[in-house]
């Protein structure tokens, strides 16, 4: 059989930022109904060639073909017109519209001048059962799962009658359950002749669903290849130019005094619904204990209640002997503690500050930072260029806003300024890695382990089954609110760790 | 080498910066202008010389540059007022009412407290304490804005409003009552002259602008650098940009807000003594219509910069300056210059208008509508 015909081909395309050559001279195509993995380090330029693609950016250099044809995308109007559908790391939805309103935004469809819901929710429904997609067109965007959130995304780039959609980094905030679902979803499209380009950091997820794999450097294209003929190891070294170490080195611990004690906790969230119920566990100094669980079970409730951004209905706190219940995160910082927040853009950053203040954020106002009441922006300057090198966050420089940073490169400046800081004696990391390349979380991991042999306690939260069992010495599993179990680390199994976050009932072995 | 590049490639970027920043409001002021001369063509007036006497008047001789001075002080002090709040991530709404209190208290004190203490004050401790306690009640009576949005949520647009209503009816009840004028000519609602002791003197001769004026621009200077340069300005500006993150960093939300809102106050409360202390002499009803809802003009147009706000105060004060000169050369009406004052307003605050005529490519961060995950 002949190789499908090619819908979409960019050739020589370049894009200059100010400081980054972000797009060098790449040449890339997709076939039909196929999906084309795109792989990188954090800040290779795989956004800003999709980017480029769908016209929010516009290459200085190099032409776009789609189906043979070279076309002029100014806008996203362009993009859409020629059949292509975009789904951004940042979902583009309105909140309190519905689906369906979010779904006709910008091609609204009326019937006498006034909008025509039922004929767009009827469409929609339609395109939901034919791709088994499973979104009501009625329902109100805000309250959805992050899952569903996305599938909405897909729905408008279908409706739309995309031929070509780009996903990037969508799985980074599913659980594995939607991932899956993800995956079915967009084999099913594939099967109807829609060809997909899908940016993900997750190796194991490339080689499952990709048909081929473009692995990107430094704005450049180094390789494409097929799964069947490549492997993990490969692909790592591909896109760091370097060996990766997949797994963790770390040695036995010998964990110290207690440092972190929870007692009883019980949380609300905004809903004032009790998401965290009676929990209670220690973390001591030189051990990680892992918070194993399907996201969504009270484990950002937890973490808030610990770090001072959310109080406690009941229960007990106490860090390093003090009692920290319900107290501000002034406080709950200056006893010891680092936080890596779940969502870096609502609470680790101000997108619009540079990075160098960005470093600073915590604690801005303490010496060096601070020199009675006036910011030194010399201190802030070489702690930032401190920081950027050890951690090998891709900036053209300190004083460039963080938002401009790639995804996975924001990523580093939170785990930077936060394991970094003097004093640490508690680590709360929510998701640490999210977003992050391999050779970045061997980095992190590598940082967080030794942090641990400092005598630091850590609590680390993840989605990512596979870091809770390489970084944890004890793991705790957390279910509709509850620990439901806490285990040694090396005795137990993934399949173990599994049921409990599934809610059975099992003894541990 | 490095720093030698580096400083010549920051200072480019600081003048590219600078004209990134006042692209839209120059051509917004362009476009109205232009616009204005249409509109004076088009009602039988002779654009050009109405431009040249709005020159003229604002600029053309000492004394007009004197007075355009004089006009642009309280537009300096309430656009500060409403720009730091905007830092701040609040909508200060109610500088007109801060001002009439800072006013009605600056009075007072000239007025009143020799009287009180029975015997006369020296200048050095008379005026600056009418100033002071002028510009503290208009912080305080701002703070309380700040005060229910902390705590209750109630939304400053709103609040600010009400206390506008409310400062004003005070005025109007203390000026007609208590504080009145009683000198047997005098028939409107005013207060007393203050005392010789609590007046800011003339920097010239013979002209009406005032040491108020200097202090107007140190305060926008002192302004810039709170917000850009010290450990509170961190927070004022974190606390605007992100809320969720300035809780994150250990930053006492509630205290900024009421802080920033107080501090708006403050500089709204100024506006109002200054202009008591300075060109007055007494608090006169109806004295300021308008002051503080063309604050939030000037703070739009001056992109929230202090410097920004000096500028575009000066704007706002020449044109209201030169109106009559305008109107004398070509018997328009002056009501035209405030035409083509909201002309301006409009191209700035509809910036997407500006960037259609001009094509020019929006510039900076997308609007974050959920969140999903960031790169
Ligand atoms: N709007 C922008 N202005 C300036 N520089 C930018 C902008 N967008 C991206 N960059 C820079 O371009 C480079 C490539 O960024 P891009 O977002 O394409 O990376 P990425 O491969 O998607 O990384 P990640 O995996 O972290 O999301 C980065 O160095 C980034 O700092
Ligand atoms: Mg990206």
């Amino acid at each position: 059989m002949s190789e499908p015909k090619i819908v979409l081909e960019a050739k020589g395309v370049t894009k200059q930022f100010p400081g980054v050559l972000a797009n060098d001279n790449v040449d890339f195509d997709l076939r039909k109904g196929e999906i084309h993995a795109l792989l990188g380090e954090n800040g290779a330029g795989k956004s800003t060639l999709m980017n480029l693609i769908y016209g929010l950016h516009h290459p200085d250099k190099g032409e776009i073909f789609v189906n043979g044809k070279h076309i002029a995308i100014h806008s996203p109007n362009d993009s859409i017109a020629a059949g292509i559908g975009m789904v951004h790391q940042h979902f583009m939805l309105i909140p309190v519209f519905t689906v369906a309103e979010n779904v006709m935004l910008g091609d609204e469809t009326t019937k006498r001048g006034s909008l025509d819901r039922v004929a767009v929710a009827a469409k929609i429904n339609k395109i939901s059962k034919q791709y088994g997609l499973d979104v009501d067109a009625n329902a109100l965007v805000g309250p959805l799962p992050v899952g569903i959130q996305q599938r909405v995304e897909i729905v408008k780039t279908l409706y739309r009658n995309a031929e070509i959609v780009i996903l990037d980094e969508p799985t980074a905030v599913l659980t594995p359950q939607e991932a899956e679902d993800l995956f079915r979803i967009m084999r099913d499209l594939t099967a109807r002749g829609v060809s997909i380009i899908f940016i993900t950091h997750k190796l194991k997820e490339v080689l499952a669903v990709a048909d081929r794999i473009t692995v990107m450097r430094a704005g450049r294209v180094i390789n494409t290849v097929k799964p069947s003929e490549t492997d993990s190891a490969q692909l790592a070294n591909m896109m760091v130019g370097r060996q990766v170490i997949l797994t963790v080195n770390k040695k036995d611990h010998e964990a110290a005094e207690e440092i972190l004690k929870v007692e009883g906790l019980s949380v609300r969230d905004q809903r004032d619904l009790e998401t965290v119920h009676n929990v209670s566990f220690t973390v001591r100094g030189g051990e990680v204990l892992g918070i194993a669980g399907v996201q969504g079970n009270g484990q950002t409730e937890l973490s808030e209640a610990l770090t001072g951004l959310r109080s406690p209905t009941s229960g007990k706190v106490t860090i390093g002997g003090k009692d920290l219940t319900g107290k501000p995160p002034r406080i709950i910082t200056e006893a010891g503690l680092a936080h890596i927040p779940e969502d870096r853009q609502r609470h680790g950053l101000v997108l619009s500050y540079t990075v160098a203040d960005n470093m600073a954020l915590c604690d801005y106002y303490q010496i060096p930072f601070s020199v009675r009441g006036v910011i030194q922006p010399k201190a802030l300057d070489e702690n930032s260029r401190k920081l950027i090198s050890a951690y090998d966050v891709r900036t053209p420089s300190p004083f460039v806003n963080a938002g401009k940073l790639s995804g996975g490169n924001q990523q580093k400046v939170i785990v930077a300024r936060e394991l970094s800081r003097g004093n640490v004696k508690l680590v709360v990391a929510n998701q640490p890695t999210r977003g992050l390349d391999v050779g970045s979380i061997e980095y992190i991991h590598s940082e967080i382990i030794k942090m641990r042999d400092r005598g630091v306690a850590v609590l680390l939260i993840s989605a990512e089954l596979d870091e809770i069992m390489a970084l944890s010495d004890r793991i705790a599993v957390m279910y509709r609110g509850q620990i439901v179990a806490i285990v040694d680390s090396k005795k137990t199994t993934r399949e173990q760790l599994g049921l409990w976050m599934a809610g059975a009932h099992v003894e541990p072995a | 080498m490095q720093t030698e590049k580096q400083s010549i490639s920051l200072t480019k970027k600081i003048l590219q910066a600078i004209s990134d920043a006042s692209l839209i409001p120059f051509l917004a002021i362009l476009t109205a202008v232009v616009l204005g001369g249409i509109i004076i063509y088009f009602v039988g007036g002779n654009p050009l010389l109405a431009y040249r006497g709005l020159l003229e008047g604002a600029f053309g001789s000492t004394k007009a540059l004197s007075e355009t001075a004089v006009w642009a002080t309280p537009y300096i002090f309430a656009g500060l007022a409403v720009a730091l709040a905007f830092k701040g991530g609040l909508f200060n709404i109610g500088a007109e009412g801060q001002l009439a209190v800072g006013a009605v208290f600056s009075a007072l004190i000239g007025y009143a407290l020799p009287e009180w203490l029975g015997f006369d004050l020296p200048t050095i401790i008379h005026l600056p304490l009418a100033i002071l306690v002028g510009m503290l009640m208009g912080g305080l009576w701002a703070g309380i804005v700040g005060w229910l949005k902390a705590y209750t949520g109630g939304h400053e647009v709103i609040n600010t409003i009400m206390m506008n209503y409310i400062a004003l009816n005070t005025t109007s009840f203390l000026l007609n009552g208590i504080m009145k004028d009683r000198s047997p000519t005098n028939v409107i609602a005013r207060t007393p002259l203050i005392a010789e002791s609590a007046r800011m003197p003339a920097i010239f001769d013979g002209l009406r602008v005032h040491w108020g004026f200097i202090l107007a621009l140190l305060v926008a200077f002192f302004i810039w650098w709170l917000l850009n340069k010290t450990t509170l300005g961190f927070e004022i500006r974190t606390v605007g940009l992100n809320p969720d993150a300035a809780q994150y960093a250990g930053i006492n939300v509630k205290r900024t807000i009421i802080l920033t809102m107080a501090l708006s106050g403050m500089l709204a409360g100024l506006a109002g003594s200054i202009e008591v202390t300075g060109l007055n002499y007494r608090h006169e009803l109806g004295f300021s219509i308008g002051y503080g809802y063309d604050a939030i003009a000037i703070a739009l147009l001056g992109k929230s910069h202090p410097l920004g706000i000096v500028l575009a105060a000066f704007l706002f004060a020449a044109m209201r300056n030169g109106a009559s000169r305008m109107q004398f050369l070509t018997q328009l009406p002056v009501d035209l210059i405030s035409m083509i004052q909201a002309l301006i307003l409009l191209f700035v605050a509809a910036d997407a208008i500006i960037r259609y005529i001009y094509r020019i490519k929006a510039k900076g961060e997308r609007v974050v509508l959920t969140r999903g995950w960031g790169g």
